[in-house]
Formats: structure tokens, C-alpha cells, sequence
């Protein structure tokens, strides 16, 4: 009932929020000193895009109310092809000065950067670096490895360096590669945990959910299961529930979803004791960053990395933020 | 289990009127073994076999109902899809479809749940607004299809954005949750069993019998057959084409809206994720099941074979780790083929 509240409220904002950004062009169209920043992000296709985009509509929100000579365009792309046409339309459409990107791909979108820095664009890319890095000018990301490396740690000390392990992995990309080779490099000192098996289940709760199953008829001592995604391990956590498996010490997620760092906090499911936090947020951090420096006419750190860090009880609160869809 | 999807297939085979898919065959081959036409069972006993030797936990009874009460879903929507395509239609929303109404589904019961004092009365609501809503779907598309003169393949293309994006947009691209109490009352309907085996199983054999009976034993069943076959002759024969092709649609929604209700308590929550590819993963079932993609000839036992056959495919791999993981996909695609192959029709 909350939630269709919530759901229309919203679109009521949503509707407030386009208006608003009509009277814009048309009022500050001849005021000097503006910024126009264009932000370019992927569409909300699961839990942590969602989040992505919901923390750069807060970070919309809450900049064009403080700075009336800022005005700041999201745009949220499908894939790489549609993301490019949209940076290209930015540029020569809105005619941005200031950009902030969350690039589909690497590869394919590093041409399309580099096009819009040489008409002068100031350009922050977000999360996945270019493959040509003189095409940005700066570099704001969570941290990859630690995303891997820190659970690992987290295990092997809370299992004295003894446990059976299954690992899900996410889709086969950079992302994923970087998280699970930092994650198996920590097991490689720790000769007495076995990593049974990894299998993708493409961060996706209802493949994940499959998979544990499969895992839970294949292997009868489970110690351990590193989920690596919060989504996932709310799929493993059903499919565990459903064996009625008593081995399972416990699952471990990734990134900080408000459900998981809700469990913790209250402590409601033995199951989940820590997590390992790679917010959203930070595309709201960059946006934020890029815009106030571009306000000033000053440049930003050439690279900016936003640590990971373990969530437990004891600091849970201080990743808990209710409102936001992730 | 070998055993039991055996005299299904017979019934499917025998009961096919020959009038109507074999028309131009000099000799019915009536009651000799026809190995093309048991392509698919054939892939299906190998794979078990297969996945036998690979890992004796395989073939456990636990590991079957796994396999099975997953299925049900794709399965339920494959049977639907295959009067769809046996009529010469396609689908392609059916995934989007199942997303949307999980969503909807959802947030009426958490909607009602105040409102409405006993929880059973709402999720008993919730279920049927599912297979209204999934039924309401398909009769739109039929509309759109039969009336509007739109090409099946366009129509589903333009729901199956639209479907999700408006689920996506519901969920803001997070997750919605049925609330703590609805979700407990709600979950024997998935983990629920009878006589040992999960409710979405017995579901899936009631759907799949009535899907048997409908298409070879009804006048209705025999138009699909007639329409697929040939259009214009089932027209000049007085079939009322449109009506039996809106039906189909609307058929077909009410399956996905019967998956749904299967699936929700599953996890308790949709997200933008739900469903996804499951239009491929039915209309593949089908097809590697016998079923004609150009229409006109078509067997719900083979479906519900192909349906079955896909998810042990994808279960042995989880059981084995001979192969990469990177080749998954590959592996699947490559029985898949080779099914086909199986069952292939002689020109």
C-alpha cells in the first residue's frame, strides 16, 4: 500500500521535475557563467542500475535547487550504440560543457568520448575506465578489487583459513573478472579453502536461485557461499531455505543493497553477517564533484577511487539509505 | 521418471488428425516407429543418461523435482505458446508479460492486504487478478493482431518493451517485495507438495493434459491446426479465423498469468530482471519439441519434452564442471541443434 504511494508520489515528482526543466531552458538560456552538464548513464535494468539512476536524479534534484545556473541532463542508455548517439545528441543538441559518464562499454565508447573532449567538453568518466585514458580528464570509480579481495579476507579470518567454499559469478565482464581473480588471489594463501565451484548466474536472483540448488544436490558440506552480488544472494538464500540446509555457515553478498544492510543491522538472518559496500552513490559523488568544480572554473583529481569497505553491525547505519530503490 | 512422459507422447502422436498435417502424403505411417517423431524423447533419455554418468547425484529424486518445479514455469508458457505458433502466430512478449504481471500482482496484494482482513483471501485475489490481467494481455494482442491487421511478430516486439519498461518503471529498476505475512501465506503454492511432488508440477501436468485434450479433441484445437495449415482454406471452410486466433492469444496470456502465480512465491519479489528471455526459452521448447514454426502441425507432449529437455540441459552443466563455464551456452545451443536434428521432417 506504501508503495503505491510511493510509486505515484514519484511520478508526480517525476512530471514536477520535467516541468521544471522546461522553465529552465527557456529562462536561463541567455545567463552567463552556466553550466550544462550532460549525464550519461545505463538504463535501469536491475537492482544497482536502478540505484544508479536514482542517486543521479537526487543528485539533479538537489544541485540545479543550490545552484539556479546549473543545469544538468540525464540520460540513460540501453547499450553502448544508443549510449554513443546520445553523448553525440548532447553534444551538438544540448551543447554541454561538462559531461559525466557511465560508460556501457570500455571499448566502444572511448571513440565517442574522445570526440566530444576535442569540442572542449569537460569529462568525467564513471566506473568503467576508457581504454584510452587521455580522453577523459577525470576517473571516478568503486573499488573492483577490494569488492573481491575484502570478503575473501572476511572469510578466511572468520574461518581460520578452513572452509568449503562455492562462489556465483556475475556476466562475464572486466568488472567480474577483476572482483573474482582479487577474490581467488587471496585464497591462493589459504591452502586448506576449496573453492568447489563458480558458475554465472548473471547477477540475476531467479539464476542464482538455480544454480544453489544445483550447488546444494552436488556438494554436501558447504561452508561458505560468496554470492557476490546482493541479488544473487537473495536467490541462494531461497534455495538454501528450500533444501533446509543446516551446513551453510553463511552467504556473502556484495555491494550494500538496503535489504542486505537492513538484515545486518537488525541482525534478522544468521545467514548474512557482513557485506561489502559498492554504492550507487558514487555516481552522485561524481556528478556532485564534477559540477561544483566546473561552477568554479577548477579541475578535479585525475583519478578518484571511492573505497570499498565491510559492512558489519557495528557501521551498518551508515550505509542504510531507506529511499533509495537499491 | 523416464517413464512417465512416455504414453503422454503416445497420446500426442496417435491422436494428430491426419487430415490435416499430412495432407499430401501418399501413406499415413500409422502405427510404425517413427524415429524423427520421437526426436525429442530420444535427446531427453541420452541427456539423462549422460547426466547420470557425469554425477550419480543426477538422477536422485530431489534433484528431478528441482529440475521439474523449474520447468513448469517455461513449460506452462510453452504450451500456451504452442497453440500460438501451431495457428501460424508468434509471441515474443511473453517473458515482459510475466515480469509486468508479477509486478502488478504484487503490489495489489500488498495494496489489499490492509484492506482485505484474511491474507489467504488476498493472495486467492491476487492469483486470479494474474491469470485476468495475463488473459486481458493476450486478448489486447489478439485485438491488435486480427482487427488491427498488425504482423504478430511486430505486436509482441512492441509489448515486450513495453511491458517491462512499465514494470521497470513501477520498481523505480529496483525490486518489488510481497510483504512479510502475504509472502508466507502465499509460499506452499511453490514449496508446497502432494504425494512428494511440488505443486508446480502437478500444475504443470494439469495444464499440459488440458493442453493435450483442447488441441487434438475439440473443434477449436482442429482450427488451430487448420488456420497454421492454411489460412485462406480454414476462411473458405467457414472457420471463423479471427475469433480462433484471438483465442489463441488470449490462451496464451492466461498461461503466462498461470506461470506468474507460480512463480511469485518463488522469491517473493519482480525486478527488472524477471522473466527475461523466457520468450525464447518457450517458443525453443516448442520447436525443439516438433512443433512446426511455420504453424499447422504441432504436439503439447513434444512441448512439454522440449521444455523439460532444456532445463536438464542447463542443470547437468551446473553438476559437472568438465566444461568451462564460458562455454555454457555454447553447450546448450550445440543439443539444442542437435535435437532439432533429431526431429527434423523429411522434405
Amino acid at each position: 500500500m506504501t508503495k503505491v504511494a510511493t510509486v505515484a508520489r514519484r511520478s508526480v515528482l517525476g512530471a514536477g521535475a520535467a516541468l521544471l526543466a522546461l522553465a529552465g531552458t527557456g529562462g536561463f538560456a541567455l545567463a552567463a557563467e552556466t553550466v550544462k552538464l550532460g549525464v550519461c548513464i545505463p538504463a535501469a535494468t536491475h537492482g544497482f542500475t536502478g540505484g544508479i539512476v536514482w542517486w543521479a536524479n537526487e543528485a539533479k534534484k538537489e544541485l540545479e535547487k543550490a545552484h539556479p545556473n546549473l543545469k544538468i541532463t540525464i540520460k540513460t542508455a540501453g547499450g553502448a550504440p544508443e549510449q554513443a548517439n546520445q553523448l553525440q545528441d548532447l553534444v551538438t543538441v544540448t551543447k554541454i560543457d561538462s559531461l559525466v559518464i557511465f560508460p556501457f562499454e570500455s571499448a566502444a565508447l572511448t571513440q565517442p568520448v574522445a570526440q566530444a573532449k576535442k569540442k572542449g567538453v569537460y569529462v568525467t568518466v564513471v566506473d568503467r575506465g576508457l581504454t584510452d585514458t587521455s580522453a577523459q580528464d577525470a576517473y571516478i570509480a568503486g573499488d573492483n578489487t577490494a569488492f573481491g579481495r575484502i570478503p575473501a579476507e572476511y572469510i578466511a579470518k572468520k574461518y581460520n583459513g578452513k572452509a568449503n567454499i562455492v562462489a556465483l559469478r556475475g556476466i562475464a565482464t572486466t568488472i567480474d573478472n577483476e572482483r573474482w581473480n582479487a577474490f581467488t588471489e587471496v585464497m591462493k594463501k589459504h591452502p586448506d579453502i576449496k573453492i568447489l565451484d563458480a558458475k554465472y548466474a548473471n547477477w540475476n536472483r531467479d539464476d542464482a536461485f538455480k544454480v544453489t540448488q544445483d550447488y546444494l544436490t552436488r556438494f554436501k558440506e558447504i561452508d561458505v557461499v560468496w554470492a557476490a552480488d546482493d541479488d544473487m544472494a537473495f536467490g541462494v538464500l531461497k534455495a538454501i531455505e528450500q533444501a533446509k540446509r543446516t551446513d551453510i555457515k553463511e552467504v556473502f553478498g556484495g555491494a550494500g543493497s538496503k535489504t542486505m544492510v537492513k538484515t545486518i543491522l537488525d541482525g534478522s538472518n544468521p545467514l548474512i553477517q557482513a557485506d561489502v559496500s559498492y554504492s550507487p552513490k558514487f555516481i552522485y559523488d561524481a556528478i556532485k564533484m564534477t559540477a561544483e568544480a566546473r561552477l568554479k572554473g577548477a579541475a578535479l583529481p585525475a583519478t578518484h577511487i571511492i573505497p570499498s569497505s565491510l559492512i558489519t553491525k557495528d557501521n551498518a547505519k551508515d550505509f542504510y539509505f531507506p529511499d533509495s530503490p537499491y | 521418471m523416464p517413464s512417465a512422459p512416455t504414453p503422454a507422447t503416445e497420446t500426442g502422436a496417435t491422436d494428430t488428425p491426419p487430415g490435416v498435417d499430412r495432407a499430401g502424403k501418399p501413406k499415413a505411417p500409422s502405427r510404425r516407429f517413427d524415429p524423427h517423431r520421437y526426436g525429442p524423447l530420444i535427446g531427453l533419455g541420452l541427456l539423462l543418461v549422460v547426466g547420470t554418468l557425469l554425477n550419480p547425484d543426477f538422477a536422485t529424486w530431489d534433484n528431478w523435482m528441482n529440475v521439474l518445479t523449474r520447468t513448469a514455469f517455461i513449460g506452462i508458457i510453452a504450451i500456451g505458446m504452442g497453440f500460438v505458433i501451431i495457428s501460424g502466430g508468434i509471441d515474443l512478449s511473453v517473458g515482459s508479460m510475466a515480469a509486468l504481471i508479477a509486478g502488478v500482482m504484487i503490489l495489489l496484494m500488498n495494496a489489499l492486504a490492509g484492506s482485505l482482513g484474511s491474507p489467504v483471501l488476498v493472495v486467492v485475489v491476487g492469483m486470479l487478478a494474474a491469470v485476468a490481467l495475463g488473459g486481458a494481455f493476450g486478448l489486447a494482442h489478439g485485438f491488435l493482431i486480427t482487427r488491427g491487421r498488425i504482423e504478430p511478430f511486430i505486436v509482441t516486439l512492441g509489448t515486450l518493451g513495453i511491458f517491462r519498461a512499465v514494470l521497470t518503471w513501477l520498481s523505480d529498476g529496483g525490486a518489488i517485495t510481497l510483504d512479510g505475512d502475504l509472502a508466507d501465506v502465499y509460499s506452499p503454492v511453490y514449496y508446497g507438495s502432494l504425494l512428494g511432488i511440488q505443486t508446480p508440477v502437478w500444475i504443470f501436468v494439469l495444464v499440459a493434459v488440458a493442453g493435450a485434450v483442447l488441441l487434438n479433441h475439440t473443434p477449436f484445437g482442429r482450427y488451430v491446426q487448420a488456420i497454421g495449415s492454411n489460412e485462406l482454406v480454414a476462411r473458405y471452410a467457414a472457420v471463423d479465423v479471427d475469433r480462433v486466433k484471438l483465442l489463441t492469444y488470449a490462451l496464451l496470456g492466461a498461461c503466462v498469468g498461470i506461470a506468474t502465480v507460480l512463480y511469485v512465491p518463488r522469491l517473493g519479489s519482480a525486478s527488472p530482471t524477471t522473466g527475461l528471455l523466457w520468450e525464447l526459452e518457450a517458443i525453443a521448447a516448442v520447436i525443439v519439441g516438433g512443433t512446426s514454426f511455420k504453424g499447422g502441425e504441432g504436439r503439447v507432449a513434444g512441448t512439454v519434452i522440449g521444455a523439460i529437455l532444456l532445463s536438464v540441459i542447463s542443470n547437468i552443466l551446473n553438476l559437472t564442471s568438465i566444461i568451462s563455464v564460458y562455454l555454457n551456452a555454447a553447450v546448450q545451443g550445440c543439443v539444442i541443434i542437435a535435437v532439432a536434428f533429431l526431429q527434423r521432417r523429411r522434405p
